[in-house]
């Protein structure tokens, strides 16, 4: 069938073009192509921390501390790192590593790196937060770098995932503009970028002086397809060898195709409700009423009963199966089995409904109540089509749901004002539990930096508390057994509502092989020719 | 016609200044950028950082000062998304749309002239018929399913065609071998694996164009057959070609050309649709990217370049018609 259509096509190509030389573009395996969902928005591994650019730097850059496809911290440009003091880290970095353009790799790239961080003019969201922590970075030999922080800060090496290391000699007074056009993109990733169009794709081409294991592929094309179908068709058509975000849609008719195979896992994205936390027990919440349509004059989400009920009335298998389409596991927690500061023993609500009518009834809502559930509708997995489930499921337990799904840009800009009393929003971790306690549950504090996407006002002071002995407890055993206490209280309280995290899904054609990864980014280096 | 023009010029002014304050007052009223492009673990700190370096945190009519400010020295402002020139970034894209948009313009007149032609002047005839009733296809068919089933047909099934991108590309002087390929502005339709590209994002945004100008012409030669001076000149002699060629034809292309012109500005400004569907990079595809995440830079910046486009093709238009008509005089016509 393959063959088939490619001779089809070369016969075609060959009508079209009488008397011209024509250039069969053969899939030659030496090449290979990939078509991402999300558009790439700059090369600059400083500019904008957004997961696509992300995945695009880090098959041109390498970081200290690299991730693995289950996000485990790895060594990168690092081979080891160590808590020389509580306030000191000190990182051993990799010797006879090269940049694309030749230069060798020390540790005055590193610091240079560092102090680009918060200096990249017009960024509309800075890596600058990584940066922050370090007081004094110390170039103790030129392949031996320290630094010095405040206070003991344990997630340094996590936070080192996140910066991508730029030559200095080269990279003196950049601009984004410069990587944007590739004058200035040297990395010491397994590929370097030849061509970039905007918007469009990138052309990577091998880097044979690559310190770790040798890229599959000579070149490598990274195309833009935003369209789900246009790109799941790409793929069909044999134009793309690999594509993400596969649409749940296709999945079933994907999986029987045996023209391509899939590679999933669960990810890092939790979607889950936001609940007004606000407004006082003795407060009207924007969207409650009374059955009557009259103010209620109390806000029920401040009544753990109540939380619990609408947690408990939510048959979140029956949303996996039905809307995901198998493609998310139920949650009652942000982060899924095997990553730091998951909790063993809290396993996904089970749907009942009974159960949650009788904790309205001692709650004192023995007849419910009205509420209007909003969502985006074009940001995550089918959301809209959650929301309208959920709504469904809560007024079944007498809690009468109105549903309002909206454009993300509408949507996220209310949210944030706390317009709100219940909404569907995500959240993608860093595989560390102290990084979603820290923006989503801990108490909103601008001083602290804490609960910046804290959009509900959620706040418990025993979280709070578990939450910074965490933050500056430099043994991982005991700073684990804190963020999972933390995460534990947060969850029994209902601070938030999970629902499921999703799964990661890419499908690849059939001679080609990829490795799924748990932070969703699409990597080059990813993509290999399938073993005979 | 200095005069006329002049007036034009100054009308086109307004207009783009009220364009500018409704996409700004508008982007304003639907959401905050800074939420939507921050990293969802940036802390309060980076967020008044970001707000301050986009100028977000002025009050609105102070940003639209700066921002008319640097327009006047020709500067629209950078975009929030990429950190470049917002009509850099435009004028990038803007080949690729330029060529598809004219392409489909060729097809639609290829195709529709001569069937609405044939359709006018022999209305009751069974291949006229079902050229009319194919007509209404195009019409009614929406876009963005006709797109996906020519990639299902075409690229899926077939595998005749690439399903979607730009493919190769080549710069004029390129093509002509003066210089290497990838050097100047790049065009899709001087290769061949660019025209193979083309193929099917052109017939789609096509289609709903040819089924217009068959309408139109077909309609124009019904009326103009039964002209008297249509008449006189058969009655003259004058060969059947001659009459159709030269007495109808010009005659008709009056609203033809009207319609195409508007149309051309259209499929330029708002080919999304199809740019979407078929991964083209063109501007389409930039605005819409940027209307979700409200690059306003880049938004304010397309839609005044689009409105001077639409100004220039309608002059233009007008005096196609007092070319093809003498008796339209564009002093008198009071703009």
């Amino acid at each position: 069938m393959e063959r088939n259509v490619q001779r089809r096509r070369r016969a075609f190509a060959t009508l079209a073009a009488v008397g011209m030389a024509v250039a069969a573009g053969q899939v030659h395996a030496q090449t290979a192509t990939i078509a991402v969902g999300a558009p790439v928005t700059s090369i600059d591994p400083h500019y904008h921390q957004l997961s696509p650019n992300n995945a695009v730097s880090d098959s041109i850059f390498d970081k200290l501390v690299n991730t693995d496809a289950q996000a485990r911290n790895i060594p990168g440009l690092a081979t080891e790192w160590r808590v020389v003091e509580p306030t000191v880290w000190e990182f051993r970095l990799r010797p006879n590593v090269r940049f694309h353009n030749g230069n060798a790799f020390t540790a005055e790239d590193v610091a240079f790196t560092l102090q680009r961080l918060p200096n990249v003019p017009n960024s509309p969201s800075s890596y600058a937060v990584y940066a922050r922590p370090i007081t004094r970075i110390e170039v103790v030999d030129p392949l031996t770098i320290r630094f010095h922080t405040a206070q003991p800060y344990p997630l340094l090496p996590l936070d080192m995932t996140n910066v991508r290391i730029i030559d200095r000699e080269s990279s003196e007074n950049v601009t984004t503009e410069d990587f944007n056009s590739l004058r200035a993109a040297a990395g010491t990733g397994p590929y370097r970028a030849v061509t970039h169009r905007n918007g469009d794709r990138i052309e990577f081409e091998r880097w044979d002086g690559y310190w770790g294991d040798r890229a599959p592929f000579e070149r490598v094309s990274y195309r833009m397809i935003t369209n789900d179908a246009a790109r799941t068709a790409a793929l069909l058509a044999g134009d793309v060898d690999l594509i993400d975000q596969v649409p749940t849609s296709d999945i079933a008719k994907l999986r029987r195709d045996n023209r391509v195979q899939l590679s999933e896992t669960v990810g890092l994205r939790l979607i889950f409700l936001g609940i007004d936390h606000l407004r006082a027990a003795n407060e009207n919440s924007p969207f409650i009423t009374g059955n009557d349509g009259q103010p209620l004059g109390r806000n029920p989400l401040r009544d753990v009963r109540v939380r619990r009920a609408l947690s408990m009335a939510i048959d979140r298998r029956a949303i996996v199966e039905r809307v995901m389409e198998g493609a998310a596991v139920p949650a009652n927690q942000f982060l899924p089995e095997g990553v730091f500061g998951h909790v063993d023993d809290l396993p996904a609500p089970a749907y009942d409904p009974d159960g949650a009518r009788r904790l309205l009834a001692e709650a004192g809502y023995p007849q419910g109540f009205r509420i209007q559930l909003n969502g985006p509708n074009d940001r995550y997995m089918n959301d809209g089509r959650i929301v309208q489930a959920i709504g469904q499921m809560w007024t079944r337990i007498g809690v009468r749901t109105a549903v309002e799904a909206q454009p993300w840009t509408t949507f996220i800009g209310r949210a944030g004002r706390q317009e709100y009393s219940s909404f569907l929003i995500g959240w993608g971790s860093n595989p560390d539990g102290s990084h979603p306690l820290r923006n989503i549950l801990a108490t909103y504090s601008r001083e602290r930096g804490w609960g910046a996407s804290n959009r509900g006002r959620y706040s418990n002071p025993q979280v709070d508390d578990l939450l910074e002995q965490s933050l500056s407890e430099m043994d991982e055993a005991k700073r684990e057994r804190l963020v999972v206490d933390a995460m534990r209280i947060a969850m029994q309280d209902v601070g938030v509502v999970p629902l499921h995290i999703q799964t990661n899904i890419w499908a690849a054609r059939r001679g080609f092989e990829h490795t799924a990864r748990r932070d969703e980014l699409t990597r080059a280096q990813d993509l290999r020719p399938a073993a005979r | 016609m200095t005069v006329y023009l002049v007036r034009r010029l100054i009308q086109a002014l307004f207009v783009v200044l009220a364009m500018s304050v409704i996409v700004f007052v508008g982007v304003f009223a639907i959401g905050d950028p800074v939420e939507i492009l921050i990293s969802p673990d940036a802390d309060q700190l980076e967020r008044e950082r970001a707000v301050a370096a986009l100028g977000l945190d002025l009050p609105l009519w102070h940003q639209y000062l700066v921002f008319l400010g640097n327009a006047l020295q020709g500067d629209l402002g950078r975009s929030f998304v990429f950190n470049e020139p917002a009509l850099k970034l435009i004028l990038q894209r803007m080949p690729a749309t330029l060529e598809l948009a004219f392409g489909a313009m060729f097809i639609s007149i290829l195709v529709g002239l001569p069937l609405g032609l044939y359709a006018g002047l022999r209305p009751n005839s069974p291949a006229s018929k079902t050229i009319m009733a194919g007509s209404i296809l195009g019409f009614s068919l929406p876009t963005f399913w006709v797109g996906l089933m020519l990639i299902m047909v075409f690229a899926v099934q077939l595998g005749w065609l690439p399903s979607t991108g730009r493919g190769e590309t080549c710069s004029v002087l390129g093509f002509l071998g003066v210089q290497p390929c990838g050097a100047g502005l790049q065009w899709s339709f001087l290769t061949v694996d660019g025209l193979a590209h083309m193929a099917m994002p052109a017939l789609n945004l096509a289609l709903f164009k040819i089924s217009l100008v068959i309408r139109l012409t077909r309609a124009g030669v019904r009326e103009t057959m039964l002209m008297d001076y249509v008449k006189f000149a058969r009655a003259k002699g004058l060969s059947p070609a001659r009459v159709t060629f030269v007495h109808v034809f010009k005659n008709i292309l009056i609203p033809v050309v009207t319609v195409v012109g508007l149309e051309l500005g259209s499929t330029i400004a708002f080919s999304v649709v199809t740019e979407s569907v078929f991964a083209w990079p063109g501007m389409g595809k930039l605005i819409i990217d940027s209307i979700n995440v409200l690059d306003r830079p880049v938004i304010v910046a397309y839609l005044m370049i689009i409105v001077l486009m639409f100004i220039t093709i309608n002059l233009i238009v007008d005096l196609t018609y007092s070319m093809l008509d003498p008796r339209v005089r564009l002093e008198t016509k009071g703009a």
